[in-house]
């Protein structure tokens, strides 16, 4: 059995901030990325970027990226869209979202890239 | 068949004389129930179905005078249809209509009061199960529902993508209210979404609610601020008496907590559905502990079935209703767990014999609540509990956060680690349940909280056989 250790996780430490789903993995890599996109458009969700300072990243409403992307189902359109948003925002976490219309909710949800606390 | 007759001729009448008619054209509003009948010897089928919906409608055991001053015809119950229990013959399911204006509008008290009244003690009978209800949506509209449902309940609490994590506090029993605080606060930091009261805990002499709801709802803002994610606690409001209830979830409201929890059937189906439109008015989320539910669904033969309570749930109010775990130390066998959480989540749920639904079920526009699987599960459950339930879902672990060899932060973080990495690959294509022990691995990697966990749980398994098997597991 491995040594007792201390949770590491402190009010004082912006980096102890977590932004909801996978945010308790390691970072998202290109590929992992680009399964989630594969996903979220074969379930016929609409995908979306938002993106905030991680200082307000409880807030319900980031920055929308443009508009949801309606309609797209080219994987390699939405990972582009993610990467200028990112680009434009280097110091922002950035948000893939999935607009499920039927369950008027969001079927997915995950930080994409990571803000500047981490 | 015999009309209701015209003269007035007492006494004792044969009960399908009046009650028995496999000709009758159901009406979409009609009230339909499934009952499985175990007859007292000699009685044959029809007539013990009859009595059946004569007792739970308008009859008694003998003609009386005043039956004459109002259109029985219209007001009866009817058994319309009897068939074979697979594998059992002594018994069998009556099928019973009942005409809607028998139940007074939104109240589950009066539709169990009739169905699930005197009859159920009747001679007739050696036992009586009520298996199954098909509400009318008409009816169904005239009921309050959960207040939130799914979709409102994630935007409340800002998740989406993935089950909800929730742990109940242990021991049951016994801590200061400022000790219980702690073990909800390090659960919290660690990464669950929830913590709960377990559903005994009510305000007794070693705790005393009100000083439970303060130190808990510090504990629960000094994790939202600690970890920016939104965090609840379930604080258990029930109480001997409905003023009672109200004023704690009056003071629940006041710390600006976002959930509590009732029991709704030693609670009762009154005081819940108060409390359930209290939730609806306050913008308080209801999670819902079903103590007592064993004692009325667990024989074969006789009380009534979970998947009639989980109805009378949904249209009484509730956002999260326990639901069994099928891997955990509870009963609850796979196909028909999976009947009874589509009666909480989905609008429409057809007829499914081997689900052990009897009746399409409409809920139209009704939302749908979280089941929630609590019970003896830990990180080793995760892949097999992704796939049986699916997102919409509260994932429970009481013993496997807070049995965590380094504390219920790092038992809380563990069982996040695991969550995410399961729908991750769940959402990758990957089939969880099979691949469930390499999936864990992997991500025990990047976590020494999971790995830990893993190490701690390997070894524990259930795997005692269900006692209430659905009936065509028999056959």
């Amino acid at each position: 059995m491995s040594e007792m250790r201390d949770y590491k996780s402190r009010l004082s430490d912006p980096s102890s901030r977590k932004f909801g789903t996978f945010s308790y993995l390691p970072a998202m890599t290109p590929e992992r990325i680009r399964k989630q996109v594969e996903f979220i458009v074969g379930r016929g969700w609409t995908p979306a970027l938002e993106h905030t300072e991680p200082s307000h990243l409880m807030d319900d409403y980031w920055y929308m990226w443009k508009l949801p992307l309606f309609g797209e189902t080219d994987v390699d359109r939405v990972l582009a869209e993610a990467a200028a948003c990112h680009k434009a925002n280097p110091d922002n976490h950035v948000r893939l979202v999935a607009y499920d219309k039927l369950k008027q909710t969001q079927g997915a949800a995950m930080v994409v890239f990571r803000g500047k606390t981490v | 068949m015999r009309k209701t007759g015209s003269t007035y001729s007492a006494g004792v009448k044969d009960y399908r004389h009046t009650y028995w008619e496999p000709d009758y054209p159901l009406k979409d509003t009609d009230l339909l129930a499934c009952f499985k009948i175990t007859p007292q010897e000699g009685v044959p089928r029809e007539e013990a179905a009859a009595a059946v919906a004569a007792e739970s409608s308008t009859g008694t055991w003998t003609t009386v005078w005043t039956d004459l001053l109002t259109d029985l015809e219209h007001y009866k119950g009817r058994a319309y249809r009897i068939e074979d229990v697979p594998g059992d013959p002594s018994c069998f399911y009556a099928f019973i209509a009942y005409p809607i204006d028998l139940f007074e509008e939104g109240s589950v008290v009066n539709v169990l009061t009739s169905l699930a009244g005197n009859v159920f003690g009747f001679k007739a009978i050696r036992a009586l199960r009520l298996e199954d209800v098909r509400f009318p949506l008409a009816y169904v509209m005239t009921c309050g529902g959960p207040p939130h449902g799914i979709a409102v309940e994630r935007d409340i609490m800002n998740k989406y993508g993935r089950p909800l994590l929730g742990c109940t506090i242990k021991p049951k029993l016994g801590l200061s209210a400022k000790n219980y605080g702690r073990a909800v606060y390090e659960c919290l930091r660690g990464g669950l979404d929830f913590t709960k009261d377990d559903e005994n805990v009510n305000s007794q002499p070693f705790m005393r609610w009100r000083q439970r709801f303060d130190f808990v709802a510090e504990a629960v803002k000094k994790a939202e601020a600690e970890t920016g994610e939104r965090k609840g606690h379930y604080l258990n409001v029930t109480a001997p008496t409905p003023e009672e209830m109200y004023k704690r979830a009056e003071h629940a409201k006041s710390l600006a907590m976002p959930i509590i929890m009732h029991d709704f059937l030693t609670g009762g189906f009154c005081a819940h559905t108060g409390l359930a439109n209290w939730c609806r008015n306050n913008g308080v989320l209801l999670h819902v502990h079903r103590a007592l539910h064993a004692v009325l669904d667990r024989d074969r033969h006789h009380g009534i079935h979970f998947r009639v309570l989980a109805k009378c749930l949904r249209l009484s109010g509730g956002d999260h209703l326990h639901s069994g775990t099928v891997v955990g130390k509870l009963e609850g066998d796979r196909e028909a767990t999976l009947g009874w959480i589509d009666l909480m989540r989905e609008k429409f749920i057809p007829e499914n014999r081997a689900r052990g639904l009897f009746f399409d079920q409409d809920f139209g526009f009704m939302p749908g609540l979280f089941p929630v699987a609590s019970g003896g599960i830990h990180v080793w459950h995760i892949p097999a509990l992704v796939a049986i339930f699916g997102d919409d879902s509260v994932m429970q672990f009481g013993g496997g956060t807070l049995g965590h060899p380094w504390g219920n932060a790092a038992g809380a973080c563990a069982n996040r680690v695991a969550l995410e990495a399961c729908v991750e690959a769940r959402n990758q294509g990957r089939q969880v349940e099979k691949e469930g022990k390499e999936i864990l691995l992997a991500a025990a990697r990047n976590s020494p909280e999971l790995k830990a966990a893993m190490e701690t749980w390997k070894e524990i398994k259930f795997e005692f056989d269900t006692v209430d098997k659905l009936d065509t597991m028999h056959a």
